[in-house]
């Protein structure tokens, strides 16, 4: 059965169509065009198709399309304003903090979150806020030193 | 398949129980959308609890706390009455996976879904939590400890869902602690854990106490004799030697490659202990 669902993503109104048991991450990929989440497992697992669900980080793999009325959906694609790129992702190239991927759209919506709520993470703080995102090519280091030098950026204004 | 989304508690009840065919109530989504997608069920109905804007609640009742059926993991570890009467209970559900899944899961869905390894249903064993269900019937009240029946089975019955858990009232010198043993730090399911709650009186001697394990047995289990060996002692070496060996004794665990039913039913007496002594020093018990 396909409902038409009106949410708000990124900023802008969107309509979709979908199936009652089709996932948010299904439909921001396959039919709203925004494939920077991604799936690495499908299960909750790898943290790849990380968004922000009216404030709150989720995996979007594990959220129901038809959950998204009404509400506000942020993904990488509003990260960067124009061709301006976020604190967070200047952060991410300069300090070499993916390879492959995959991994860093996710990882890029849970430092956001991370960020939000605590402008002043410790290591350790960092380390528990991504544990619902793996990497398989950093070894995590870099990730975590460019979430760290994100933090004293904005905090110094 | 049909999606449900309904405003009110008596709606839900009336989908529910008014529906043809498979309805699965939907919470968080952490166990039931891993489980549709896996097609390990294939429901005509889900119904979504999360509109019901009473179920988003944690207040103040006259018999003590209740936590609304929607209210998230996440949300419970940033409430701070909460914390502070139920510390056990919070940690409990603040072990459940990662950060993505605490914005999304709750403890009422870690209830129902029945898992003998499930972190929050010790710990809400040990709380004396009820479960505050609504059905066709009206209202009823049911022991948390009795809502699971088995791996994946609950007690509730056709047109029944869960509106809320209820904590009773908090005496002072009151607290509670729960621990689990995992082969990583995050994101890893319990081989063993353990959840005590207890009262002590000024002098130290404990005046109330439950204790409960988890991934032990079918269900999570609690522990009487445990219990007996807290009630009218301090926390001394004895009384902790006697609770250790009374959840040891009370473990029925599987063997897998994740523990060894010696592994876990050791372990079970070594973390029964080690929660003791935490819900010891919250209550205000010197060392
Ligand atoms: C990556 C990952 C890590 C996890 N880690 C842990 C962990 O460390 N510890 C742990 O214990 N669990 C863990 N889980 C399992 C799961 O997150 C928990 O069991 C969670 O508490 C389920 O809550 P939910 O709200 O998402 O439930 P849902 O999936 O929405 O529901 C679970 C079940 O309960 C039923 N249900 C939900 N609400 C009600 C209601 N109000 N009335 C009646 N029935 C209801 C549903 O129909 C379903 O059968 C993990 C899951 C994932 C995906
Ligand atoms: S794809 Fe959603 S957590 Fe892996
Ligand atoms: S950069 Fe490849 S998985 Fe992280």
């Amino acid at each position: 059965m396909t409902q038409l669902v009106n949410t708000n993503i990124n900023g802008d109104a969107v309509g979709f169509n979908c199936e009652t048991d089709e996932t948010l991450l299904d439909v921001l990929r396959n039919r709203v065009g925004l494939t920077g989440a991604k799936e690495g497992c499908g299960t909750g697992d790898c943290g790849a198709c990380s968004v922000i669900l009216d404030g709150t980080l989720v995996c979007a793999c594990l959220v129901l399309g038809m959950e998204a009325e009404g509400r506000k959906v942020e993904t990488v694609e509003g990260l960067s304003d124009g061709a301006e790129l976020h604190p967070l992702q200047s952060k991410f190239i300069e300090h070499a903090a993916l390879q492959c991927g995959i991994c860093t759209p996710g990882f890029l919506m849970a430092a956001k979150a991370l960020l939000k709520n605590n402008p002043d993470p410790t290591e350790e703080e960092i380390r528990y806020a991504l544990a619902g995102n793996l990497c398989r090519c950093t070894g995590y280091d870099k990730i975590v030193r460019a979430v760290q030098a994100t933090a004293a950026e904005l905090r110094g204004g | 398949m049909r999606y449900e989304a309904p405003q009110t508690t008596p709606e839900a009840v009336a989908l529910l129980a008014g529906t043809k065919g498979k309805v699965h109530i939907l919470a968080g989504g952490t166990d039931l959308i891993v489980r549709m997608k896996g097609g390990f069920v294939e429901p005509d109905m889900v119904l979504d609890i999360k509109r019901i804007k009473a179920m988003h609640l944690i207040r103040k009742t006259k018999s003590g706390l209740s936590i609304g059926a929607a209210v998230t993991c996440g949300e419970m570890g940033v409430h701070k009455a909460l914390k502070k009467a139920w510390p056990g209970v919070v940690e409990s559900a603040n072990l459940i996976g990662s950060d993505q899944i605490q914005g999304r899961c709750t403890i009422t869905g870690n209830l129902c879904n029945a898992s003998p390894a499930a972190d929050s249903i010790p710990a809400l064993i040990a709380a004396d939590a009820r479960a505050l269900i609504a059905g066709p019937k009206g209202e009823r009240l049911l022991d948390v400890g009795s809502l699971p029946t088995g791996p994946g089975k609950n007690a509730l019955k056709k047109g029944e869902l869960v509106v809320s858990i209820e904590l009773p009232p908090r005496d002072a010198r009151s607290a509670d602690a729960y621990l689990r043993f995992t082969p990583r730090t995050e994101m890893d399911i319990a081989v063993v854990s353990a959840a005590v709650n207890l009262t002590i009186d000024r002098q130290g001697v404990i005046t109330a106490a439950r204790v409960a394990l988890g991934a032990v047995a079918p269900t999570a289990i609690r522990v009487p004799a445990a219990e007996k060996a807290l009630l009218g002692n301090k926390l001394d070496a004895a009384t902790l030697a006697a609770v250790g060996e009374a959840c040891s004794a009370a473990c029925k665990p599987i063997d897998d490659k994740r523990g060894t039913v010696e592994y876990r039913t050791r372990v079970a007496g070594v973390l029964a202990k080690r929660a003791a002594q935490a819900a010891w020093m919250r209550a205000g018990g010197k060392p």
